[in-house]
């Protein structure tokens, strides 16, 4: 044990050396703090990838106000804990000019403090609202909510005449999440939940969910919050049961991969999804267009894997920062900070943002479009 | 009536699934009185490896025969090259390397697979079959069949042929065994690489229901340990009848009661009978002679 111990903490040295060793001039330094390993690591990858493609790019552009970016990668194996420490060492140590990054709303929310305290902006790419609201002076975060989310599906319900929804979600964090602002949401949205039932996030079988769903008078829809293999399984046990009522599934599976594993069972599907995932659908006229199909194809060469919403938060808030610096012409923290509140019009892969002082997200409901799938694959719904 | 009668199915799906997966417990036991806790990573080995082999364009049935073959092969080393040089170290010990083990396989396919999740097309399709109102997919009849044609083996196995009676001698007493000339160490290479071999088929047959990934294992091995321990360890019909009863007390207890509280109402009906039962249902009581 011991041996081991020392092995690794020499190992861990070594690493240090390494990363010190490399060269520091005039340089704006950005810290990360990104879960690339770990459970959470589906976020984390991606971003880090997105960050050190695009930070590359833009140095190759001759960088921001003529200094070059120097990224900072810390991995957090999404666990907030390790998190904080690493935002502390961003602070202390590397003295980062700004912060992009916490790819979970557990980690985000355990380095808040540290960069409020510090008065360094930092743009967070977690999902949940309770990073924004209430607004903190120094905390901004790019990636849509789970409430615009449900409430985007209600919408859809609405124009269809559907008000009367049972809701079956999973109990891991992203369904329990999701559930709780929907069922938030939905007297506003004039949507009635008559009925709940929840699923294990390893559950092999909702058959018995959805008979009682399927038993209860006056259900016109179904909508199933959840995230991973789940709800591919409730949509197969939907159809498994010949359940006809419209099936809503969230933005938590919108990717082709949730095609696969449904089959046949999907088609019909209703589900709330970012621009990027349709990039090739969207009509040519979309603001949005150009964005994501670069990114896309930037990313997909580079990596050489398909590209996800997690990614294109990074990128959004990369490069809000970036135009922020640009704006201040400066990377004095407060400068930056005012400059990053200003953001007007900005067209990222998440949507056109809008922020003020009241809004530090700044999208609307059109950061998600309708999407049905048809034939194994994804169908915008006009208007949407 | 329908109702009962799709509560009951699901039950009998996902207590399958369980069944299936406690049985790979059980031999391991018998041969050499370790719990292997990385026999959910059998499972998952089994799933994930019949996936990228068929997406390398080898046909599903050879795919499946070398995912077997595979999971078998890390089953031996497992043993070989972990356990047995620990031979001298408690049951404890050997079971905490298996702990270790697990956590090393899981790494091990994030790396070598992906972390996305995957599936297998059914065996007789994806169509359900309609009974009384209710519905079942014709996969889970394979799973269940799987689990009885794995039983009846493993019950012939130990009753008539000499292997088996090794395996029984050596859990009874290793030195008697060794001195009546078995080598002990070979029937435990041998245990473990049968229960990989177990918990691949179970992993192969499970895919097209729960769906799998690097880190599937986890989880199906907690339930399929419960089930085993309900049962009564070291049996293999205990195994299976703990599946099951795990596996209907979910779903009715979802369907009738709350889908919020059926992982407890499960476990706490364990507790019940483990109280009552330290041994579990079936489970032989171990007499000490003096």
């Amino acid at each position: 044990m011991r041996a081991w111990q020392s092995i690794t903490a020499s190992a861990v040295f070594a690493l240090c050396a390494l990363l010190s060793a490399s060269p520091v001039s005039a340089q704006i330094k950005i810290g990360a703090v990104l879960s690339v390993t770990g459970p959470a690591s589906f976020l984390g990858d991606p971003e880090k990838k997105t960050l050190e493609i695009y930070v590359d790019e833009i140095n190759a552009k001759g960088g921001v106000n003529g200094q070059k970016l120097q990224l900072i990668v810390y991995d957090d194996a999404a666990n907030a804990d390790t998190a904080r420490t690493f935002a502390t060492r961003l602070v202390e140590e590397d003295k980062v000019v700004a912060v992009v990054g916490g790819s979970t709303t557990g980690s985000t929310l355990a380095m808040i403090p540290v960069f409020e305290e510090a008065q360094i902006p930092f743009i967070s790419l977690a999902g949940a609202v309770q990073i924004i609201e209430p607004v903190r002076k120094w905390v901004f975060k790019t990636p849509h909510t789970d409430r615009m989310a449900c409430e985007k599906i209600f919408a859809d319900l609405k124009s269809r005449n559907l008000t009367h929804i049972a809701l079956i979600s999973g109990t891991d964090a992203f369904g329990k999440s999701m559930r709780d602002q929907c069922v938030a949401v939905a007297s506003k949205a004039g949507i009635t939940i008559v009925t709940e039932e929840t699923y294990g996030p390893r559950d092999s079988d909702m058959t018995p969910q959805l008979t009682n769903i399927k038993n209860k008078a006056g259900v016109q829809a179904v909508v199933n919050p959840g995230f991973g293999q789940g709800p591919a399984i409730v949509t197969r046990n939907y159809k498994q049961l010949a359940i006809t009522l419209p099936l809503y599934q969230s933005h938590g599976v919108a990717s082709k991969q949730f095609i696969e594993l449904a089959g046949p069972a999907a088609e019909g599907v209703r589900l709330p999804a970012a621009a990027i995932l349709i990039a090739d659908k969207l009509p040519a006229n979309d603001p949005q267009k150009p964005v994501v199909v670069n990114y896309t194809k930037t990313y997909q060469d580079r990596t050489k894997q398909a590209v996800s919403t997690f990614g294109g938060h990074a990128y959004d808030g990369l490069m809000i920062l970036v135009q922020a610096m640009e704006r201040a012409k400066s990377t004095d923290a407060a400068k930056v900070r005012d400059e990053i509140e200003k953001t007007k019009g900005f067209i990222g892969t998440g949507g056109i943002v809008n922020m003020s002082p009241t809004d530090h997200m700044g999208l609307d409901l059109s950061a998600f479009h309708m999407l049905e799938i048809t034939n194994g694959d994804w169908t915008l719904i006009p208007g949407t | 009536m329908a109702e009962l009668l799709q509560f009951v199915f699901s039950g009998l799906t996902v207590g399958a699934i369980y069944a299936l997966v406690a049985l790979g417990f059980t031999l391991i036991y018998n041969a050499s009185d370790i719990i292997n806790f990385a026999q959910g990573e059998f499972v998952m080995l089994g799933g994930m490896t019949t996936v990228f082999v068929a997406l390398a364009g080898v046909p599903l049935p050879l795919a499946a025969l070398i995912a077997v073959i595979v999971t078998t092969a890390v089953g031996f080393a497992l043993h070989r090259f972990a356990i047995d040089p620990a031979r001298g170290a408690s049951p404890v010990a050997a079971i905490m390397i298996t702990i270790g083990a697990s956590v090393f396989l899981r790494g091990l396919a994030q790396i070598v697979f992906d972390k996305r999740f995957h599936s297998l097309p059914p065996l007789f399709g994806s169509d359900p079959i309609q009974i009384g109102g209710a519905a079942i997919l014709p996969q889970s009849f394979v799973v269940l069949g799987g689990a009885a044609i794995i039983v009846v083996l493993l019950r012939l196995l130990v009753d008539r042929t000499m292997l088996g009676k090794a395996v029984i001698a050596t859990a009874a007493n290793r030195l008697a065994a060794r001195l009546i000339g078995v080598n002990t160490r070979h029937i435990v290479d041998f245990s473990f690489a049968v229960s990989a071999a177990i918990g691949a088929i179970a992993g192969i047959l499970v895919t097209p229901i729960t769906l799998t990934s690097y880190d599937v294992g986890t989880l199906l091995a907690l339930k399929g340990f419960a089930a085993a321990m309900l049962g009564g360890i070291g049996s293999a019909p205990g195994a299976v009848i703990g599946g099951l009863l795990i596996g209907m007390t979910e779903a009715l207890s979802a369907g009738y009661l709350s889908s919020n509280y059926k992982d407890a109402v499960a476990f706490l009906i364990i507790l019940v009978v483990l109280v009552a039962m330290p041994h579990g249902l079936l489970g032989r009581v171990k007499v000490e002679r003096v």
